[in-house]
């Protein structure tokens, strides 16, 4: 076993338990601290894929933002230590049985598909251009991959030649960033207070 | 067995497993909070998915890291309108309930 493996099957240990105690679990507290260990592991998967912009922002964003967002709204909505929300058992037996077949279904897909099995580059992520590559996508100075295609495939040297698709991302970059500030003021507005709509209601 | 698919191949298999824990959770989850714990998993399966092929396979090195940043700032973003919901929702009927939300319906 090299240590790509012995990593890969701790941080995927981690994960995937963490992940499954999030649906056994019936206390929505422990059910968000279990979610923050799967978050992390995930992090971890992402830097074992030398994708440490990724990771990084995984563990910014998704732990430390969309995490504390929810843990906050399991504070705001509690409602009191023994109330719980059981589910059925036959609700139990089904969605488990019904999230068995998928699995089987993806897992299966997963495995037979003959992967395009090219050689992963070395990556040395102390000197890789990574976080160049993504900004320059990201600001679409230049093709983010000039050699690719937008199907993945390699091109055949008989084929006429494809026409100039920039495959760079700056107007999908505006857009995520247009939409996640009108989502936060749509959000702002939603949950604001409405005390004084009540007391003027009130006599 | 070879290594790289095999790398491939476990990846998406742990991408799989987050993915149906998500739906598992989402359709038995009755808190509200619950099943939007069940969201996020599922988007972090699609996400190991995206960054696992940025890495096996090099055409598509930049586009899967890409795509993973735009699943993570989405995902903020619903998190944050859905928990506005609920919390708009349990000022109304101090309950988050899903089974309760039927006056949700149009």
């Amino acid at each position: 076993m090299t240590l790509f493996e012995i990593l890969f099957w701790i941080a995927a240990a981690l994960t995937g338990l963490s992940a499954i105690m999030v649906v056994v679990t019936q206390n929505i507290v422990r059910a968000a601290a279990w979610l923050l260990f799967t978050l992390a592991g995930t992090a971890g998967l992402y830097f074992l894929l030398a994708s440490d912009f990724v990771g990084a922002a995984q563990l910014i964003v998704y732990v430390g933002g969309t995490l504390v967002l929810v843990v906050f709204g399991v504070m705001l909505t509690a409602q009191g230590p023994f109330v719980n929300l059981r589910t059925g058992a036959g609700e139990w037996v089904f969605s488990v049985l019904a999230g068995i077949a998928l699995y089987a279904t993806l897992a299966t897909a997963a495995w037979v598909t003959a992967w395009d099995k090219s050689e992963p580059q070395e990556q040395d992520a102390a000197r890789s251009s990574n976080i160049a590559q993504i900004g320059m996508a990201l600001t679409g100075i230049r093709e983010a991959t000039p050699e690719g295609s937008i199907t993945g495939m390699p091109i055949k040297p008989g084929s006429p030649p494809r026409s100039r698709w920039r495959t760079a991302y700056l107007l999908p970059f505006e857009i995520v960033s247009v939409h996640l500030l009108v989502v936060l003021i749509g959000a702002a507005y939603l949950a604001r207070a409405k005390r004084r709509k009540a007391e003027g209601a009130t006599p | 067995m070879n290594f790289d698919a095999f790398g491939l191949q476990a990846f998406l298999m742990l991408g799989a497993l987050l993915f149906v824990c998500g739906i598992i959770c989402m359709a038995t989850k009755r808190n509200a909070i619950g099943v939007l714990m069940g969201v996020e998993l599922v988007l972090n399966g699609a996400n190991i998915n995206f960054v696992a092929f940025s890495y096996y396979n090099p055409t598509f090195r930049v586009e899967g890291q890409v795509f993973a940043l735009f699943v993570i700032v989405m995902a903020a973003a619903e998190a944050a309108i859905a928990l506005a919901i609920v919390l708009n929702y349990y000022n109304n009927h101090t309950s988050v309930d899903v089974d309760s939300a039927e006056e949700l319906k149009g």
